[in-house]
């Protein structure tokens, strides 16, 4: 009989993985609005915008471990979701500037009125109401990953050349939003956001806010796949993953498997930029660029594919590493450091951080009880031979 | 079609309780006449050919419900390639496939060929070697393969009732929970087997079962698909092995070139001097 769904969800590591969002979530705002700024335990606003995007971060990339991990579809244009989220929740933001935007027109935004559009165009009504934006973060990368899965899934295009078209999909969309007839903003893309339901989003206090949504985002996505992967469903993943046809042949529809973990992996991507943009302050069409996706893709490898956890804190860790590095004398060479780092992971962590962590312990573990088992036998036997020793 | 109808033995709908519902009488009976053959299995004319080269040529076959058929023939002769044809895989540049009479294989893909009953055992085996024993078996089992199914399912009594009889079945039970990738190559085999039989299907198509075998496992195996064959399960069994084929004691039928060359007994065939040139080369 199957276990009950939260002791199939939960086990040890989510659930230590779990506690550590929930209390980071909870206890940086806390520092940030509560302890004195002299404070050394006082998390700094810019601190905490900063591990903001870390968490959006980290949403993307579990998003991106679920179809990677789990189902082997390797998608090199996950930005592009992320993006997609992220726009939805920019027009939003725009919308909310009103007359204060320097031209101080109530309907257009700035860029508008600055390429002479006479009217708002037909895509951002709406767009002024949050539950619309709210919506249109999951709908619109939704729509845009389910058509792109019915067509590719269902032509049974996979492996490399999937990742090729995903990556030519985020491309063509990179160039379609630079276009400033585009009416996304072009090249600048969306910025000068003032406020988020009615809060500044510059306040210490609607950042703090924002960064406990993230977390709980966070958790929210990660219960998700957890809950994806340990249902039989994921077993069926698992065996896409790893003989699709064989799949094919005990009557499994692999396309509707595929297009279904895709479309939710996309909607996710979306929350994750959705949640994004407010604590950055702008989005604009480099979010969209193919190496933005392929980095992605390196945070999940470095962090360990098919682990959930791992994926998160591959993200965490690599651009925390990226901040470092890109801050000091270092800075010319992060590119080639990143390269090098998914070159030695490959190579030396195949399974990565918490992929080789996971083989650790269970070879402790199975070295532990084969050391009681010839332990037990020794105390049986009156002398153990030399040779067993040996 | 010159097809010569002899009544129905079994109809695929026979196997439900009594129908008392009209509609459901009536599509029955209408189904029932749709059937162009009463062959569980039925090739007629098939081509099929890669870049030029004719892998299957003319083949016509037919398999009676619950009637268990050995394929022989040297390599290349498109045995292979016969049971992608079944399954969906590869589709005829011509000819008909038939299954129950009713369905139209060329027109199908695997996973409704799956979905109709047909079950196939891979030459080399495949299973799902990142998963336990246990779970092979259960992503075979034969029930609900739609998305949400899987996503919101609970497993049964009877389902874990059924795998554990499977499990017996192939011995495996003491390693339910040890991943399938680390099996020996006659284990995996076996599990294959297994999930074949998770998957209860009316037709089971069957590539080389005993490669890799000792010759006690080859008599298990032997053993083994003649009590699926006693369960009123048609069976193709594809096998070098001439004795275990001899121990099947089934009809034989020969393929050469894609196409038939030889039908009847063991001893009909190994005697057929076509047979004996084409394996020999004289």
């Amino acid at each position: 009989m199957t276990p009950h769904f939260l002791t199939r969800t939960l086990d040890r590591s989510a659930t230590v993985f779990l506690l550590i969002v929930a209390a980071v979530g909870i206890l940086i705002p806390l520092s940030n609005l509560l302890l004195p700024a002299d404070s050394p335990l006082q998390v700094p606003t810019y601190l905490m915008a900063l591990f903001g995007k870390y968490v959006c971060y980290a949403i993307l990339a579990l998003s991106i471990d679920l179809i990677w991990g789990y189902c082997g579809i390797l998608s090199l244009g996950h930005g592009a979701f992320f993006a997609l989220g992220g726009y939805a929740m920019g027009m939003y933001l725009m919308r909310q500037i009103g007359s204060r935007g320097v031209y101080g027109n109530p309907i257009l935004p700035d860029f508008m009125v600055f390429l002479n559009y006479k009217a708002l165009p037909w895509y951002w009504y709406g767009f002024d109401m949050f539950w619309f934006a709210a919506a249109m973060v999951l709908i619109a990368p939704g729509i845009l990953a389910f058509v792109f899965g019915w067509l590719t899934f269902r032509s049974r295009v996979s492996g490399v050349y999937l990742s090729i078209i995903t990556q030519a999909m985020t491309y063509a969309l990179l160039l379609a939003f630079f276009r400033n007839d585009f009416g996304f903003g072009g090249n600048n893309g969306l910025t000068d956001f003032k406020d988020i339901l009615g809060f500044n989003v510059q306040a210490d206090g609607t950042r703090a806010a924002l960064f406990a949504l993230s977390c709980l985002a966070l958790i929210i996505g990660f219960l998700v796949c957890r809950a994806i992967v340990t249902s039989k469903l994921g077993k069926v993943l698992i065996a896409i993953r790893d003989a699709e046809s064989r799949t094919r042949f005990l009557g499994y529809r692999v396309e509707s498997y595929k297009l279904f973990v895709f479309t939710l992996s996309a909607c996710m991507a979306g929350v994750a930029g959705a949640l994004y943009v407010p604590q950055v302050g702008i989005i604009n069409p480099g979010e969209f660029a193919p190496a933005n996706s392929i980095e992605a893709v390196i945070w999940v490898a470095v962090g360990g594919r098919g682990t959930l956890v791992g994926a998160a804190l591959g993200a965490v860790v690599v651009n925390y590493a990226k901040t470092v590095f890109t801050s000091g004398a270092l800075a010319p060479y992060w590119l080639f450091m990143l390269g090098a780092l998914f070159i030695l992971v490959t190579l030396l962590l195949p399974k990565g951080i918490i992929g080789t962590f996971n083989a650790w312990m269970e070879g402790r573990k199975a070295r532990n009880t084969a050391n009681a088992d010839s332990a037990a036998a020794e105390d049986g036997v009156t002398k153990p031979h030399l040779a067993e020793k040996a | 079609m010159t097809v010569t109808e002899t009544p129905a033995p079994a109809t695929p709908v026979s196997h439900a309780p009594a129908i008392i519902d009209p509609v459901v009488a009536a599509r029955e009976a209408e189904a029932r006449q749709k059937r162009i053959t009463s062959a569980q299995l039925y090739l007629d004319g098939v081509h099929v050919s890669f870049d030029g080269f004719h892998a299957i040529n003319n083949l016509s076959m037919v398999l009676a419900p619950g009637e268990m058929r050995a394929i022989i023939g040297p390599n290349g002769a498109g045995k292979t390639t016969m049971m992608d044809i079944i399954t969906g895989k590869t589709k005829p540049d011509e000819g008909d496939v038939y299954f129950d009479g009713i369905h139209d294989l060329t027109l199908l893909d695997e996973t409704k060929i799956a979905e109709l009953g047909i079950g196939r055992k891979f030459q080399k085996p495949t299973v799902f070697e990142s998963q336990t024993i246990y779970d092979n078996l259960l992503l075979a089992l034969n029930v609900d393969h739609s998305v949400r199914g899987t996503l919101f399912w609970r497993g049964s009594r009877a389902e874990a009732e059924g795998i554990d009889k499977v499990l017996e079945t192939i011995r495996l039970t003491d390693s339910r929970d040890r991943l399938a990738g680390n099996l020996s190559h006659g284990q995996k085999q076996w599990l294959e087997i297994g999930m074949l039989l998770a998957q209860d299907p009316k037709l089971l198509l069957v590539d080389e079962p005993v490669a890799g075998m000792t010759d006690v496992e080859t008599h298990q195996t032997a053993e083994l698909l003649k009590a699926i064959n006693r369960d009123n399960k048609t069976v193709m069994v594809v096998e070098h092995d001439m004795t275990f084929v001899r121990e099947l004691g089934v009809k034989v039928t020969c393929l050469h070139e894609g196409t038939v060359l030889a039908e009847g007994t063991i001893d009909q065939v190994s005697t057929n001097d076509r047979v004996v040139e084409v394996y020999l080369g004289r």
